[in-house]
């Protein structure tokens, strides 16, 4: 036999029990040199094909007439089709129906592709695509909730969370308040654009590369386009230059158009959108219009809340359902709602069918709870601050409107530890003092909770599989079935293996997703990549781990007890083996040395109907305190210090988990201040590019920026005893839309709830002032 | 065409329109990326050597999705597979890696080739990192882990030239010799205004291409064809920018960065404008010329420079002159006043007119790197008592930059007060009839254009009304 070869060097891996480190991201150096690849940097064979697609002008329409004959012949056409030419089903929908790959006889939004073309170049296929003769007739289209909602169009069924007789409640408390907002919704702009690259196979499917958080539907989409069995399409990702939500649904159609292309030219067919392709064409966080109705005591404390969230889905359910139902879960946040109905309406629109980002309706829902917060602690004249501290879930009054009961009470011990550190209520009596003194700039301050519930609500999602193999000179191959996106969720995962099996970090080499290898996989998102893909590959390094302590037992003549591997070594009865030379003598005594692992999250249950369950395993928690500075003249304003304490649990890499809380508070903040997403009259997206929509840049950021972790172990038995924090810290930017609505409000000395829709754009804050002003003045003049 | 990429004399032959960073990705170079193709996100960003600079080769930032590459003839291109050498990683790049300034990775070349050009340059503090990475956006981090690396690589104070140098020995010998010949492929760039004025009679229907900030839209964005190009970035009467007691001169290939410089010390109000237009990538290439002339109704430069009185010059292929006031310049909505072959020479105004009190305020959704909404600038001389001379023009506001001319006759003569003010705001409502559009909508605008001119002229009358875009936060919290 071949010799094998010996094993790495003990002193190349320092980093022993990986577990609660701060590693650098896994592909650090590779991001930093440029060598890490993306799909749109892999080599591809020189006949390649490019791809683009001729879209709707209208937003609601019938097909009269589709003339391609010009698309045909224009310079570097290699293949042009249409709906009929998909060879299997058309519809590409990840949960029900209606997401048609091309249009076929009506069309519901601007952009809508109509027919694909393959070029030889990128710009050939995008020229040929103005060529088509496109006649629609147009019909009137329904392009906001309120119209929707006026002529009852819905993707999909209202729902309603209830609990007692909110309106009775309502009635019979001693105050009320209504609330009446709307909170636009986001472009996801992650910094790579959706990407799938499709190499034909010699049995006549496909090989997908793709730029996707959910290679398991991309692989099974593809097959359906192509009337294929599901094995014979294999989806890879090896990394994501960001998702955010946005390549869960949204990166299907690119690989399936490039797949249908590919098969029927027998040519590999690369399918990258543009940048403003992809941002009139891809769905993005749902606008809401969001209304209230809530009594309360003298105190400020909830009795009755009738709350309706209408979310504007856009012409198809996609991913609603779930956004919808998020938001009615997180419109309590972190509040007890004694009586309470929660109405969520899925507003269908002639739109682009709207999707996931990062909080998943959740900060929709959770923005109602916040506003309702601040109006009711003006309506009292008490702090905003101690108003949340009054209605917080406490033990006897712990129960959500779904009906799940809150089991750590993390954030009364958290809120008052980070007032505490915020300097909070010195700083409240300096910012009233500061506002009184009139003039042109005005501070804001407000600290707010986020409760964020983690599991996926649809729970046959909550499943994770892993694949580790060992190989002779003691190196680790993983795989899982989570993607990398830039969450860092390699690198823990890599950590926890190094941790469960006792070897050093460096000896495990992360790999690609691979629908081949750990197959029908979970989405990567609802925070729970780490909780899933490492709890299975925490389960698998355990059976390797297992076995080998069993052999060496065996091998050397130990008891088992006295076998363990840690530190990189082997310790049998109090002697120390090289790992790798055990890992060679298993396999030379025919010990198997891959395993799978595979998890599936214990103890939740939802019954969507009657909006009752325990959806979610466990909740992440985190609160902010952001305070502003705001120019009169202008509305516009600066961020000038954030604190935040956040809960992760234990954390598994501190480094990655900062790095998640800090990032997902940015682009929280980008929502609702300088994001502004619109669209004309017609229904089109008129923020279609980065010149128009202005994401935060590196200036604004707070100078101070304090953050700390919330040292405290999750309770559940989650891996490492760790709290998922991908999306949880995104609604922490709550805090500076509420200091931007309590700057508003100081111009009417805080006795008056200034209407701010989000974003928060200098226009919208200064005529939050105006109107705030303007009260004030009737106020005075009433009172003289 | 030759040029210098990392290491490596490249020899090409590029269409006109040819991007820079197509060419690099297609030379395998794929480290540099494609996020927007539209200058505004900064994935694309390289460094490349400016030409003037031949004692101490500088290198400034540009994205090279905008760049033709016809334009960098006998030119140094580093990206960021050159920053790297057997010394070990650059600066920028072990700051990053320790500071852990990469998520997902696709953003952090560029932001390593920015924080790299600051180490090069030798720059320090917050300020500079900032502005430095103003053009390039990162979704994942937040910023705050990159701007800890750029501080870090700053203070190590490790310039890679000064170790080993971004360019070699056979590179600095290539980069030493005569530029090519003008006229060799596509991108025609003349030296001096006689072979410019050669160029426009040889190709009467190739665009003029500076910066390309604007123009290289047109291919990128909308997938227009050039079959060629006259590149003026390079003549040398029109980089010239003089500032002596009498005339300010800024020739038309001047560029935003050279800008700043130049008006340090001379104007605030300008400097804090500059600092608002685009990203740090967008003015080492724009220039005021290019500013001017694509005719848009909400660029930056025309409202400053009307207020000043300045004087466009224009010129054409046979040596044509003639002048006017730039708010003459502009005929309708994106269109001007220039002919085929003409172009625009430089901008000249009195230098007295920096000595008056002037203002320039800016309204944008995202206060840095964004377009404007509405820009007003004002000028007033005399004082709070008796307004001598009023000059007020706004940008935004109309279909092209305006001067309001009936405003500065009802200011005339004037003291500052409260009816003034109401007079004032009257006129201004009367005077334009602004748009709404996806940066703003009317209403705002006028209230916008209402309360620039009342800050500008309470400024004027001595109260302190700062712009929050000048305040340092960290002394506000005190």
């Amino acid at each position: 036999m071949r010799k094998l070869p010996t094993a790495t060097t003990p002193n190349a891996l320092p980093n022993l029990g990986a577990a609660g480190k701060a590693l650098p991201h896994e592909s650090a150096l590779k991001h930093v040199t440029g060598s890490a690849q993306y799909v749109d940097d892999l080599p591809v064979p020189p006949d390649c094909l490019h791809v683009a697609t001729g879209g709707s002008p209208v937003a609601h329409g019938s097909i009269k007439r589709l003339d391609l004959s010009q698309v045909k012949q224009a310079p570097g056409i290699v293949d042009v089709i249409t709906c009929e030419d998909v060879p299997g089903d058309p519809d590409i929908s990840p949960v029900f129906t209606g997401d048609i790959l091309l249009a076929k006889d009506e069309v519901n939004y601007i952009a809508q592709p109509l027919f694909a073309v393959a070029a030889t170049s990128l710009e050939a296929a995008k020229r040929a695509c103005n060529l088509a003769v496109i006649d629609i007739e147009p019909l009137p289209p329904l392009l906001t909730p309120a119209q929707a909602l006026e002529a009852q169009a819905f993707v999909l069924p209202t729902r309603t969370f209830a609990r007692g007789d909110a309106q009775a409640a309502i009635a019979a408390a001693p105050h009320q308040l209504k609330g009446d907002f709307y909170v636009k919704g986001q472009e996801h702009f992650y910094l790579e654009g959706q990407v799938s690259l499709a190499l034909p196979n010699e049995d006549g499917g496909v090989h997908v590369i793709s730029s996707s958080q959910h290679p398991t539907e991309v692989q099974k989409l593809v097959a359906g386009v192509l009337g294929l069995p599901i094995n014979q399409v294999q989806c890879e990702v090896r990394r994501m230059g960001g998702g955010f939500g946005g390549k869960e649904s949204q990166a299907a159609a690119l690989a399936c158009m490039a797949a249908v292309l590919a098969v029927r030219t027998g040519r590999a067919v690369k399918y990258r959108m543009p940048r403003q392709d992809d941002m009139v064409q891809t769905g993005k966080r749902h606008d809401f219009w969001n209304r209230y109705h809530a009594g309360f005591d003298a105190e400020g404390r909830l009795l009755g809340v009738d709350m309706q969230l209408a979310g504007l889905c856009g012409c198809t359910p996609d991913l609603s359902e779930g956004v919808v139902d998020r938001a009615m879960a997180h419109a309590d946040n972190a509040y007890f709602y004694p009586a309470s109905r929660i109405r969520g309406y899925r507003c269908q629109t002639h739109t682009v069918s709207n999707t996931a980002f990062r909080g998943f309706g959740g900060p929709k829902g959770m923005i109602a709870a916040e506003s309702l917060m601040d109006d009711l602690a003006r309506a009292v004249g008490k702090d905003p601050l101690d108003v949340r501290l009054t209605n917080l879930y406490a033990p006897g009054r712990d129960e959500t409107p779904y009906g799940q009961k809150i089991e750590q009470h993390v954030l009364p011990t958290l809120m008052q530890q980070l007032a505490k550190d915020s300097g909070y209520y010195n700083r409240r009596a300096a910012i009233t003092e500061f506002n009184r003194a009139g003039g042109q700039f005005r501070k804001g301050l407000a600290l707010t909770p986020v409760k964020f519930g983690i599991s996926f609500t649809a729970t046959h999602l909550n499943q994770s599989g892993a694949l580790i193999h060992l190989y002779t000179d003691g190196s680790v191959h993983l795989n899982h079935g989570g993607t990398e996106m830039g969450q860092g969720l390699y690198t823990k995962v890599a950590q926890l293996v190094s941790e469960t099996l006792g070897v050093a970090y460096e000896r495990v080499q992360v790999s690609a997703a691979r629908t081949d290898k750990v197959p029908n996989t979970s989405p990567t998102a609802a925070s729970a990549g780490t909780d899933l893909n490492g709890m299975a590959a925490h389960l698998a390094a355990l059976k390797l781990k297992e076995r080998l302590c069993s052999f060496a037992a065996a091998h050397w003549d130990a008891p088992r007890e006295q076998v363990d591997i840690s530190d990189d070594k082997v310790m049998v009865a109090g002697k120390a083996q090289d790992f790798a030379e055990l890992v060679k003598a298993a396999y030379m005594n025919r010990v198997p040395l891959s395993a799978t692992g595979f998890y599936s999250t214990p103890k939740i249950h939802f019954d969507k109907e009657k909006g009752k369950g325990r959806p979610y395993f466990y909740y992440a928690n985190g609160a902010a305190a952001s305070e502003v500075l705001v120019d009169s003249l202008t509305g516009e304003y600066r961020v000038s210090q954030v604190d935040i304490l956040h809960d992760v649990g234990k954390s598994i890499n501190p480094a990655v988990d900062m790095g998640q809380i800090e990032g997902a508070f940015v682009q929280g903040m980008g929502w609702l201040t300088t994001e502004e997403l619109s669209y004309d009259d017609q229904g089109r997206i008129i923020s279609n590019s980065p010149a128009n929509y202005k994401i935060p840049t590196a200036y604004d950021v707070p100078a101070r920026f304090n953050l700390r972790l919330f040292d405290e172990p999750n309770l559940e038995e989650t891996v490492y005893h760790s709290k998922a924090v991908g999306e949880p810290p995104l609604m922490l930017a709550l805090s500076v839309w509420c200091a931007l609505r309590d700057a508003c409000a100081s111009f009417a000395d805080y006795r008056f709830n200034p209407p701010l829709d989000a974003p928060a754009t200098p226009e919208r804050v200064y005529y939050a002032i105006q109107a705030a002003t303007t009260i004030a003045t009737t106020k005075e003049g009433e009172s003289q | 065409m030759k040029l210098v990429i990392n290491q490596n004399i490249v020899d090409l032959a590029p269409s006109a329109d040819a991007t820079l960073l197509k060419v690099v990705r297609e030379l395998g170079l794929t480290g540099t990326k494609e996020g927007c193709a539209s200058g505004d996100c900064g994935a694309c960003t390289v460094m490349v050597s400016r030409p003037e600079d031949e004692a101490e080769r500088q290198y400034e930032t540009v994205n090279s999705c905008l760049v033709p590459v016809g334009q960098l003839a006998g030119r140094q291109v580093v990206t960021v597979e050159g920053l790297a050498s057997d010394d070990g990683l650059h600066p920028a790049q072990e700051a990053m890696v320790s500071c852990h300034g990469s998520q997902c990775g696709f953003c952090t070349p560029g932001f390593v080739m920015s924080l790299a050009a600051l180490v090069e340059a030798g720059a320090s503090g917050r300020e500079a990192v900032l502005s430095g990475i103003s053009g390039n956006l990162c979704r994942c981090t937040g910023y705050l882990p990159i701007v800890a690396a750029g501080l870090k690589a700053l203070a190590s104070g490790r310039a890679a030239k000064s170790r080993h140098g971004l360019a070699s020995a056979g590179v600095t010998h290539f980069l030493g010799q005569p530029q090519p010949t003008p006229g060799e492929g596509p991108v025609f760039s003349p030296k001096t205004e006689g072979q410019l004025g050669d160029a426009l009679k040889a190709m009467p229907d190739a665009p003029l291409i500076a910066g390309g900030t604007d123009l290289m839209l047109e291919a990128t964005q909308r997938y227009e064809q050039f079959p060629a190009l006259i590149d003026i970035s390079g003549v040398a009467e029109l980089n010239r920018l003089s500032l002596d007691e009498q005339t300010i001169a800024i020739g038309a290939a001047v560029p935003y960065t050279r800008l700043e410089a130049a008006f340090s010390g001379l104007s605030e109000p300008m400097v804090q404008l500059l600092e608002r237009l685009g990203s740090r990538q967008i003015r080492n290439r724009g220039t005021i010329g290019g500013n001017l002339a694509n005719g848009s109704p909400i660029a930056d430069m025309p409202p400053p420079l009307i207020v000043w009185g300045a004087d466009l010059h224009l010129a054409d292929a046979t040596g044509n002159l003639r002048q006017m006031k730039v708010e003459d310049f502009y005929t309708g909505y994106r269109q001007t006043v220039l002919r085929q072959g003409e172009y625009i020479r430089q901008v000249t105004f009195p230098a007295a007119r920096l000595a008056c009190f002037h203002r320039f305020y800016k309204s944008s959704k995202r206060i840095e790197d964004d377009i404007s909404s509405v820009l007003g600038a004002f000028l007033f001389t005399g004082t709070a008592k008796g307004i001598t001379e009023a000059k007020v023009a706004y940008g935004g506001m109309a279909a092209t930059p305006v001067r309001l001319k009936g405003l500065e006759t009802l200011l005339q003569g004037e003291a500052v007060s409260e009816p003034l003010l109401q007079a004032a705001q009257a006129e201004l409502r009367r005077a334009m009839t602004p748009l709404t559009d996806v940066r703003a909508s009317a209403r705002y605008r006028m209230d916008m254009a209402v309360s620039m001119f009342q800050r500008a002229l309470k400024e004027f009358a001595g109260e302190r009304l700062p712009l929050i875009s000048t305040l340092d936060l960290m002394e506000a919290q005190q």
